[in-house]
């Protein structure tokens, strides 16, 4: 029962961080670019208010798979260097906590791009 | 009542996005809670193979990320996406769609400028704002703890 409203749980709280970004898309026609940049942005305010780890702790996935989540990551990466390093963690903790979310980005995306057939007019352009 | 064509097409414009925010709103929704659902799946599987929390997390992103540029190159997430709105935009499946996508499409323009460059045309903003952020909270944060 537990593990199910574990599910059940990831799916409303996702599902609804979702909901907002379209109702954004719909309402404001803030452009993918700009929900995603928003999302981020609003995941390290909340990270850094301590908003976002009680989401986390009802939602799991729910919480973490979402942008906002990737923002709160970098907000807890910031604090712990700090914490470690002092001042000179506030310019590392950010990028330590999301590196393996940008890496496995680029990577990913350079061997798809090598691997796929570029779509739409471009292949038809050489 | 007597209308331009032109006034007809704004009001139709006005119009539609509140009409059809009766589907693209439970889509988003729908779609974003099954993604979530199947990292949450992932994330229970890597704990199960002993994973500790922190790395648990990380192997779930990759492994998301890695299906989406998967689905980019086959050219199903863009399919998803025209129906999913922002239930394929805000999961990290969209931040690494947003990575792949230009990538692809822009290979014909070259390697260096054309794939690697426009590889970050959305998600270059993301980190640049995302990174600062994060910064500025260092640095209020430190000076909180010195107080």
């Amino acid at each position: 029962m537990d593990m199910l409203m574990e599910y059940v749980w990831a799916f409303v709280i996702g599902g609804l961080l979702c909901a907002i970004g379209q109702l954004l898309i719909d309402l404001t026609k803030l452009t993918p670019a700009r929900i995603l940049t928003t999302y981020v942005v609003a995941g390290v305010v909340m990270g850094a208010l301590g908003w976002y780890q009680p989401l986390i702790d009802l939602a799991g996935g729910g919480a973490t798979v979402p942008l906002t989540g990737f923002g709160s990551l970098l907000a807890k990466g910031v604090k712990q260097s700090v914490d470690r390093y002092g001042i000179i963690g506030a310019f590392m903790g950010g990028f330590t906590n999301a590196a393996v979310g940008i890496s496995a980005a680029i990577f990913f995306g350079l061997l798809t791009a090598l691997a796929f057939k570029s779509s739409g007019s471009k292949i038809n352009e050489k | 009542m007597n209308i331009s064509n032109q006034e007809y097409g704004e009001l139709a414009k006005r119009r539609s996005p509140a009409s059809s925010m009766y589907k693209t709103i439970p889509m988003a929704f729908v779609i974003g809670g099954i993604i979530c659902c199947i990292g949450e799946g992932f994330l229970n599987m890597y704990r199960a193979f002993g994973l500790a929390e922190e790395q648990a997390g990380m192997w779930t992103s990759i492994t998301l990320i890695f299906i989406s540029a998967l689905l980019t190159g086959m050219k199903v997430y863009d399919r998803m996406a025209q129906h999913a709105g922002a239930g394929t935009l805000v999961p990290i499946t969209g931040f690494a769609n947003s990575v792949v996508s230009p990538a692809l499409d822009f290979k014909s323009e070259g390697y260096v400028l054309g794939l690697g460059a426009k590889m970050f045309v959305i998600a270059g903003p993301v980190i640049v704002y995302g990174i600062s952020a994060s910064i500025i909270y260092g640095i209020i944060y430190y000076l909180i703890k010195m107080i």
